[in-house]
């Protein structure tokens, strides 16, 4: 996918200098109305955008992440609204990559011939599904690719060196490579060299992949892995959504504050 | 989809790990394909290990207590006057339920793997209770998920994991029950599966743990086999097998030698939560026709919304509380070898009185759902049938529910 908007997007960084921004974000928190507001003014500043389906069983997600999906569900958020918020913010931002990212049973149901299909519809640019590692998302991820779509490969710490030089070889223009054992938003319990270390076992296997690394990257933690293609903040992003709901602030407001000192971080 | 004859029901999965090609799996975050399939590897040469198997062998004898009696229940058989009511009182082995045989053996593989921390979930807080006593034996670290709602409805048995050092992890996201007890409990492991084992307290999650469970509760049917055998001579002509239905272990338990009969033989029963009669919410996935969908790394019937956001579940029993079901049990359905009914909160309560009344036996509420099934359709049957019911758990830690709920009717 040569010419895939995601690629472009970590050209552009390079060009700058600095490593990609990616900002996650759960559809529907806290309304339809409001993530979709949230997604627009962020992507001023974050290089890709993540958008989470909300899940109620969610099985690697940490709390923060955990709370911003039940206050979706709570408030309505359907797998058809996902796409409509995506087809929304791309009818605006059309140089924009999205990247959805969930839970295959949402996929199950939907269908995932019918799933690809709106993700094609509504430009999707990118899959993340958390729980379906390789090789059992051979097939899943070949479709995606039939359809233009990036099926993202998942990496930790845990991926024995075969296992590494496979998913390499499957993956298409990005790897998330998860920093640490952890479900999103634990604290960072490992040293940014180790980290980075891992990191580059993973990119001089294949140098034109696009390697992000998430899990434990905040404000305080993410000038430390600046070396890396891209870097993933989510958690410390819906903290900030539920911080500014508890304190009646205006969250749209305190997420772009939040979004520009990470990029900021990294530049 | 069609059963294989002679082979465990635990070991007829595809290279995937699916059985009759859809149920079970591993749907599973990357950091959990390493340990999972360590575990796998482990668990494939020990079962294979003489060493292991009599080691095994001991803890069940001598620690769990094998084997559970037999009994014949003679009072509340007269009382319905048709088919022989049986029990297997599996509520025997230490600990009093069906769960220490689970525990035991995951504590075996703990050991042999060299972990010193062992996390576990409990809806009921037996598969809880009995991993604590079984780490407290082996001289592991454990700590339990339990919802909040759970802890306050069996206290008895967090008392118990607490007297045995255990820490229990109260889980209060979702409906604060078992499944989200189980969730939390993944997501523990994915964050220290390097010096932690996990054990799934049913044959439920990602295929490796079905098949551990699986292999650890059929010693109930070995055992019951032979008691069989020895009571009645021969395999008797008319038999039914009654278990409730949760996660499916103790029903796996007790079926898995019986599998290979034909159904007109042997019919295996399995008993739902139906929950409350008045209440649209229930734990049946299996009876009450759910759609397929993955749930805690596997794909089985899951009580899910069109959207694939899993339901809430309602039930007086906490052990059965659960969305889904055992992806052995969806094949034993699809493949029609056992059939699968559901009993309500009421009926289950109803079943526990009447048994109590009849006989010196104290089933809990989870078996009182199989018990409620018995007496349903025992009446019918004729004398020469024998239905026997696994009591697999010992009313002990329902003490306060039953207070409340039997005043107040």
């Amino acid at each position: 996918m040569k010419n895939s908007l995601i690629n472009q997007s970590f050209e552009n960084a390079k060009k700058e200098n600095r490593p990609a921004l990616l900002t996650f974000t759960v559809a529907g928190d806290n309304t339809k109305k409001k993530s979709l507001e949230i997604l627009k003014s962020i992507s001023d500043y974050a290089d890709i955008c993540e958008v989470g389906f909300p899940h109620n069983t969610p099985i690697a997600d940490g709390g923060q992440i955990q709370t911003s999906a039940y206050r979706a569900i709570k408030n309505g958020i359907k797998i058809n609204d996902v796409f409509s918020i995506v087809r929304n913010f791309k009818r605006s931002k059309k140089d924009k990559p999205v990247i959805l990212m969930g839970y295959y049973n949402m996929v199950y149901q939907y269908n995932e011939n019918k799933f690809i299909s709106q993700c094609k519809k509504s430009k999707v640019d990118g899959l993340i599904i958390v729980d379906l590692p390789y090789p059992e998302n051979k097939i899943f991820a070949a479709k995606c690719k039939k359809n233009n779509i990036n099926f993202i490969q998942l990496i930790s710490p845990t991926t024995s060196k075969l296992r590494l030089k496979k998913i390499i070889n499957d993956s298409h223009d990005m790897i998330y490579y998860i920093s640490m054992l952890s479900t999103t938003g634990g604290k960072l319990k490992v040293s940014a060299k180790e980290i980075i270390t891992q990191y580059q076992i993973i990119k001089n296997h294949n140098k034109s992949k696009n390697v992000v690394i998430g899990f434990g990257i905040t404000e305080k933690t993410i000038k430390s892995l600046k070396k890396a293609d891209g870097l993933v903040v989510g958690s410390a992003i819906c903290k900030e959504i539920t911080r500014s709901i508890k304190k009646r602030q205006n969250t749209v407001t305190n997420v772009i504050n939040l979004v520009k000192r990470l990029k900021n971080k990294i530049k | 989809m069609k059963l294989k004859k002679g082979i465990p029901l635990i070991d007829q999965h595809d290279k995937h790990g699916f059985w009759g090609g859809k149920f079970g799996g591993s749907y599973i975050p990357e950091t959990l394909k390493k340990p999972i399939e360590d575990l796998t590897n482990e668990f494939q040469k020990l079962r294979k290990n003489k060493k292991f198997l009599k080691k095994k062998d001991f803890y069940f004898k001598n620690y769990v207590g094998s084997p559970t009696n037999f009994i014949k229940l003679e009072n509340l058989s007269n009382y319905l006057d048709g088919a022989q009511i049986w029990a297997k009182v599996v509520s025997e082995a230490n600990g009093g339920a069906h769960k220490i045989y689970n525990a035991t053996v995951h504590a075996l593989i703990c050991k042999a793997m060299g972990k010193k921390y062992i996390i576990g979930d409990t809806g009921a807080g037996y598969a809880g209770k009995m991993l604590s006593m079984a780490a407290k034996k082996f001289g592991l670290r454990c700590k339990i998920f339990m919802g909040a709602k759970d802890i306050k409805r069996q206290k008895p048995n967090c008392d118990a994991m607490r007297r045995n050092g255990a820490e229990i992890v109260p889980v209060y996201s979702g409906s604060q029950t078992l499944v989200d007890a189980v969730s939390e409990c993944m997501r523990y492991w994915v964050s220290n599966c390097d010096n932690t084992h996990m054990c799934v307290g049913s044959t439920v999650g990602p295929n490796i743990f079905v098949k551990i469970c699986g292999w650890s509760t059929a010693q109930i049917s070995k055992e019951l086999k032979a008691q069989l055998k020895e009571k009645f001579k021969k395999i008797p002509k008319k038999l039914k097998l009654i278990n409730c239905v949760g996660g499916g272990s103790s029903a796996y338990g007790f079926w898995s030698e019986f599998i290979d009969f034909n159904k007109k033989h042997i019919e295996l029963i399995g008993v739902e939560a139906g929950g409350p009669k008045k209440s649209l919410l229930h734990a049946a996935p299996l009876s009450r026709n759910a759609k397929i969908g993955i749930l805690h790394g596997a794909a089985s019937y899951v009580c899910q919304n069109s959207e694939g956001q899993i339901h809430e579940t309602e039930s007086i029993s906490a052990g059965l509380d659960y969305p889904g079901v055992s992806p052995i049990h969806c094949f034993l359905k699809d493949t029609k070898r056992a059939r699968y009914t559901y009993a309500t909160d009421e009926e289950a309560l109803n079943a526990y009185q009447l048994v109590t009344r009849f006989e010196k036996l104290n089933p809990s509420l989870e078996p009182s759902h199989a018990f409620a099934e018995a007496i349903k359709i025992a009446p019918k049957l004729s004398k020469d049938t024998i239905i026997i019911v696994n009591s697999c758990g010992d009313a002990k830690k329902d003490r306060d529910i039953l207070k409340e709920r039997l005043v107040r009717n």
